[in-house]
């Protein structure tokens, strides 16, 4: 998982200007009075066989970006394409076979199977809905997935209820294989696990991907996690990108105030350790209104006054760095003098 | 081929066993509920005699005994033929207890249909309602809320009186009205009045089990699982055949066997008030009417198809208890 093929590597999947609202209704009518900008113009690549980090607070509507661009959420706006084929505009035909290609893992291993259906039914629904194979044949790729994500093909008949967490989590990852996609969306997978079951989860989603040559975009708010597993991170806040680049730029050489308050954040398991902390002020606003100008400027340690009129453009920076603030561009430099990041 | 059918079997061997331990599990916590449980055992007595009643009867249905002194007669009359009136005769001089026994066939199978459509229905729309939420929701509940605010008994008499007492002759199919008329063991023409009367309890049948669906399917629609297989591809039938339904199964399972007892009544509500399935063909509801009028002379008139009907109401109801226990998964164990 070298960092230097990233730059060869053709992009996969390309979000454009990606809007998802969702609306507020009250009333005796049930109108619609406002709207939650869950995801507001949101634009990035991923690019095939690297894993893309996608972190920021809850609520900050990384999970909305997930499932609006698998089409599980309808956008308001924006494109997907995937290997050149806009998504949103594919008929129902063409999106149904579309979805072979692209599957989710999601967070909580309670919910995501189905309580009353043994496991392996549960892994080899989705060949039946697409026609794939005999039915001996699904079980005996069932029993093969489930000994790729380390688990026993007698489990196959067992019940969801009659699992850990973990383990769960291994058949949620082994129904998302099923219909050999390439591109995977990780909705914080591992989040809702115990530390020991989570490395091991990861470990076995990093095993997965270089023997299936898969994608993922890996949702997350855990810092280490991303750094563990991605090659690039995106950083959300209130409905935005704010920074997209490499692990090892972001880690070393963040732009984004936010980006920085967030990396000053990560525990160190050194108690002599002293480091410079960014306390972040208040909270995060509600995105049913959001701040103008700059959806950070009221929290930012380094707002300017143009942060408060004008939203800052989601620009490259540097090679393979964009970032979307106004201390690195160039009308706004003028204006106050940046301190070099 | 062989190995493909082997592992096939193999396969529903295997589910069929986890499925039967399952029921086990909930047959071992049915049986602590030792009322639901006796309720069980009468109901299924009654339910099997009423099965076998031209077997354990002498007498025709409809067979009226011209040798008896008394009509209605007392228990123990004996005809001209040497045959006992177990429970005597009714004002006709019919045979009482063979008319019990045809009457329970009758009562439990209106009360059976009734629930098994209406239930079906109910779960169905519940299920629509649930899973696509908006406007379908809102105009299922609406209608269910509408029809709950109807007061059921004073429309349940109006629909009866019109479509009972007229003489609306419904276009069953020949194998339907054939199969009705063996299970009611009543001839064909007796079959239109129940039907009609099976499909006016239904009207008001479906609602709860419809809530019920609705609000389980409302929760289950959010959970992750819909949501992947959304991501597979599956049809919106799929979903909610496969999956929400028989999840949210359970709770309709319980307002089944007590709305078996409510049906029971209910119809022998509109029997005794004359709107119900008419005379000849026997329920239990249409023996506590015709008797009525001889109640204080011959108690036993109206006591035999009463304590049949009591048992029977009380029983599903017990039997709904020890159900919802059973299957509350809650109770581990």
């Amino acid at each position: 998982m070298s960092l230097d093929l990233g730059a060869t590597r053709r992009d996969m999947l390309i979000v454009e200007d990606l809007k998802k609202y969702f609306p507020v209704r009250s009333g005796l009518l049930q109108r619609v009075t406002a709207w939650v900008k869950a995801v507001d113009g949101v634009s990035f690549t991923i690019r095939e066989g690297e894993t893309f980090g996608l972190v920021g607070e809850s609520g900050c509507g990384k999970t909305t970006v997930g499932r609006t661009i698998l089409r599980l959420l309808p956008a308001n706006g924006g494109r997907v394409f995937f290997d050149g084929e806009d998504l949103f505009a594919l008929g129902r035909g063409e999106m149904k076979s579309m979805r072979r290609n692209m599957q989710i893992v999601f967070q909580d291993p309670y919910s995501s199977l189905d309580p009353r259906m043994p496991v392996g039914e549960t892994i080899s629904e989705g060949m039946m809905i697409h026609g794939i194979g005999t039915a001996q044949e699904r079980t005996e790729t069932v029993a093969d997935l489930l000994k790729t994500v380390g688990m026993n093909p007698y489990h196959a008949r067992r019940y969801p209820h009659e699992f850990s967490g973990g383990q769960r989590q291994r058949i949620g990852i082994a129904r998302a294989l099923a219909l050999r996609p390439r591109f995977i969306v990780c909705d914080e997978p591992v989040s809702a696990l115990d530390v020991s079951v989570q490395s091991a989860v990861l470990n076995l989603l990093r095993g997965l991907q270089s023997q299936f040559g898969l994608t993922y975009l890996f949702i997350a708010h855990n810092l280490s996690v991303v750094e563990h597993i991605s090659d690039r991170v995106g950083v959300m806040y209130l409905g935005k990108m704010v920074e997209v680049t490499t692990r090892e730029a972001i880690f070393r050489n963040p732009l984004h105030p936010y980006t920085q308050a967030l990396l000053s954040a990560i525990p160190m398991p050194d108690p002599k350790f002293k480091r410079q902390r960014i306390v972040l002020t208040g909270d995060v606003p509600s995105p049913l209104n959001p701040p103008s100008g700059c959806r950070f400027h009221p929290r930012c340690p380094r707002v300017m006054d143009i942060c408060k009129t004008v939203d800052p453009a989601f620009e490259q920076k540097q090679s393979d760095h964009w970032v979307a603030c106004h201390l690195y561009s160039a009308s706004a430099a003028e204006q106050t003098a940046p301190s070099a990041p | 081929m062989t190995t493909a059918a082997q592992s096939v079997t193999l396969k529903g061997l295997a589910q069929e066993e986890k499925t039967e331990s399952q029921a086990r599990i909930i047959f071992r916590r049915f049986r602590r509920h030792r009322l639901a449980v006796i309720s069980l055992i009468l109901v299924s007595l009654i339910f099997l005699v009423s099965l076998l009643a031209p077997v354990l009867t002498p007498f025709e249905r409809d067979a009226i005994d011209l040798s008896s002194k008394s009509r209605p007669g007392p228990p123990g009359t004996i005809d001209m033929e040497g045959r006992t009136h177990y429970l005597g005769v009714d004002h006709l001089g019919r045979d009482l207890f063979t008319r019990v026994l045809y009457a329970a066939r009758v009562s439990m199978s209106i009360a059976v249909l009734v629930v098994l459509i209406s239930e079906t229905f109910g779960a169905l729309v519940g299920a629509i309602a649930g899973y696509y939420g908006g406007l379908v929701d809102l105009a299922i509940s609406r209608v269910i809320e509408f029809m709950l605010t109807i007061p059921s008994l004073p429309l349940l008499l109006i629909l009866s009186a019109i479509f009972l007492r007229s003489d609306t002759v419904l276009p069953l199919p020949g194998f339907l009205s054939r199969f009705l008329s063996a299970l009611l063991l009543a001839p064909e023409r007796e079959v239109q009045k129940v039907v009609m009367l099976v499909l006016v309890l239904v009207f008001f049948g479906w609602l709860s089990a419809a809530r019920l669906m609705r609000g389980m399917a409302l929760s289950l629609s959010k959970q992750d699982f819909v949501e992947a297989l959304r991501a597979a591809g599956a049809s919106d039938a799929r979903i909610i055949f496969r999956h929400i339904i028989p999840n949210g199964i359970a709770p309709i399972l319980v307002s089944a066997s007590l709305a078996l007892g409510g049906v029971i009544v209910t119809e022998s509500a509109l029997s005794f008030l004359g709107l119900g399935v008419q005379d000849p063909t026997p329920t239990w509801g249409n023996m506590l009417a015709t008797s009525q009028s001889y109640m204080f002379q011959h108690p036993w008139l109206p006591l035999v198809p009463g304590v049949f009907l009591v048992i029977v109401s009380i029983g599903f109801n017990f039997i709904g208890d020890g159900l919802r226990d059973a299957l509350d998964p809650r109770l581990k164990r």
